[in-house]
């Protein structure tokens, strides 16, 4: 029991009352909760302080990653030819898709060239590992190990082999945390990739699940259909593979659709992501900030905004 | 022999919390993940109650602003729930401290579904709330962890400062 090794003494009487400082904390706090949450001030402040607990990461994260490192670094010499001639083989294959690519990508640039409206195709992109750390066991957010240090901005799309994995949500100086598509706070912007139709594609707290809400009974949409991001947020790039269409239910009597859609992304089995610094020219910036009337160029000065557009059913 | 609080370095006491930070955000399995107990929160208490002048309500509200930083979605979230929930310890600190055990688990999990509120408001302040029935298990779990935390704790400062 407490007893026993407690101090007796009184507490009072020395210094502001219990009271007061109670008082006193408590107004900061709610200071510090408003300011974090309306507006951008702390957050210079939150990026160092961060940097001051980065090491509880990277404690936590080590074995892991030693261990990773230890199986990496002593795997059979069989195995090892056999993953290099899996992946040559791939290899191959790639490249071979890549030499239509080339050829389409030439002539995309050529036919925006007559539209005079040239979206970016070169981006820039960084591997960063999903650290083995958790963030919180009811939110659908994963830590990275690249952060403001390597140039990470808020709001940056976050993507893998297979699909669009999320954004980051907070940025901290050596680690940033990413919201996954999957997360109820999170909304991204899809297009049906067969017939253009735009929606919105929201998480539902489920890792394998997506909802359209926004879907009229009567949209062209059908099981198996592709949902690629549209690009009217300003965040995500338009044309990468979000998600696929697993039910569609039509009840006449209602205006909108039940539509679910599955991630592409493997989100609860990757290791690896990639960060993507999309090169959005001004003009095509504007054009998507009209139609969303809140998006902006992505950038370091304005991360709010692109916050904003990405989570829209966040009650502000 | 009580341990009076001069014997306790305040040493232990952040070495204690740098433990239960990291146990805050370590990977656990699923099945577990969502009755993680709040361990930062308990030693909070406890040290309120047995070293009240080293844990003072300060060391609370950083407490809980560092789990913020490193989990929260907003700064400030937990910090205001530790500091309430240590604030009532300090307040009832004389009274909590000769309580039997059983009375004494009683009023931390008062505490602890306190906390789990005020944490479950301000997440439906800023946004949707999840309002699932798990994201109470901690209370729960954190409850049952207390006599077995006070008792290893307990032995802990008596056998190193006799």
């Amino acid at each position: 029991m407490v007893t026993v090794s407690a101090d007796s003494r009184p507490i009072i009487g020395r210094g502001p009352s219990l009271g007061a400082r109670f008082f006193f904390l408590a107004i900061l706090s709610i200071a510090v909760m408003v300011l974090d949450h309306r507006t951008q001030y702390l957050e210079t402040a939150r990026i160092w302080m961060s940097a001051a607990l980065h090491p509880l990461n990277a404690v936590v994260d080590a074995p892991y990653a030693f261990w990773n490192w230890l199986t990496s670094s002593f795997a059979d010499r069989a195995r090892l030819r056999e993953e290099n001639a899996a992946l040559a083989e791939e290899l191959r294959i790639a490249r071979i898709k890549l030499l239509h690519y080339e050829a389409l990508v030439e002539e995309n640039r050529r036919l925006r060239e007559l539209r005079d409206a040239s979206d970016g195709i070169g981006e820039r992109t960084l591997i960063a590992e999903i650290m083995n750390v958790s963030v919180e066991a009811f939110r659908h957010r994963i830590r990275i190990n690249k952060g403001a240090y390597d140039g990470v901005y808020e709001g940056q799309p976050v993507i893998d082999a297979f699909g669009i994995v999320g954004q980051v949500a907070r940025l901290d100086m050596f680690s940033s945390q990413v919201i996954l598509i999957t997360d109820a706070e999170h909304a991204i912007p899809v297009q049906v990739n067969r017939n253009g139709i735009r929606s919105l594609a929201m998480g539902t707290g489920q890792l394998g699940t997506l909802s359209l809400p926004f879907m009229t009974v009567d949209a062209d949409i059908q099981v198996g259909d592709l949902l690629v991001s549209s690009g009217f947020d300003g965040i995500f790039p338009a044309g990468y593979p979000v998600a696929t269409v697993t039910t569609v239910r039509r009840n006449p009597a209602e205006t909108f659709a039940t539509v679910e859609a599955k991630p592409l992304a493997l989100l609860d089995r990757d290791r690896e992501v990639l960060l993507l610094w999309p090169n959005t020219p001004r003009g095509a910036a504007s054009r998507d900030a009209s139609m969303t009337d809140t998006a902006a160029e992505p950038s370091l000065s304005n991360p709010p905004e692109q916050q904003s557009t990405a989570t829209p059913p966040a009650s502000q | 022999m009580p341990v009076t609080e001069e014997r306790i370095r305040p040493a232990r006491v952040v070495v204690t919390a740098l433990v239960a930070l990291m146990f805050a955000i370590t990977q656990l399995p699923d099945v577990i993940e969502k009755a993680r107990p709040e361990l930062l929160l308990l030693l909070v208490i406890y040290w309120s109650l047995s070293a009240p002048r080293i844990a003072g309500l300060t060391f609370a509200w950083v407490c809980g602003l560092a789990l913020d930083l490193l989990t929260g979605p907003i700064l400030g979230q937990h910090a205001l729930a530790f500091l309430l929930v240590a604030f009532l310890t300090h307040k009832f600190q004389l009274r909590m401290r000769v309580f039997p055990i059983w009375h004494q688990t009683l009023t931390v999990f008062m505490l602890l579904a306190l906390y789990e509120f005020i944490v479950f408001w301000i997440d439906g302040i800023i946004g949707p709330a999840i309002t699932t029935w798990t994201r109470w298990l901690p209370v729960l779990t954190s409850t049952l962890l207390w006599p077995v935390l006070v008792a290893f704790l307990d032995t802990w400062n008596r056998r190193r400062n006799r």
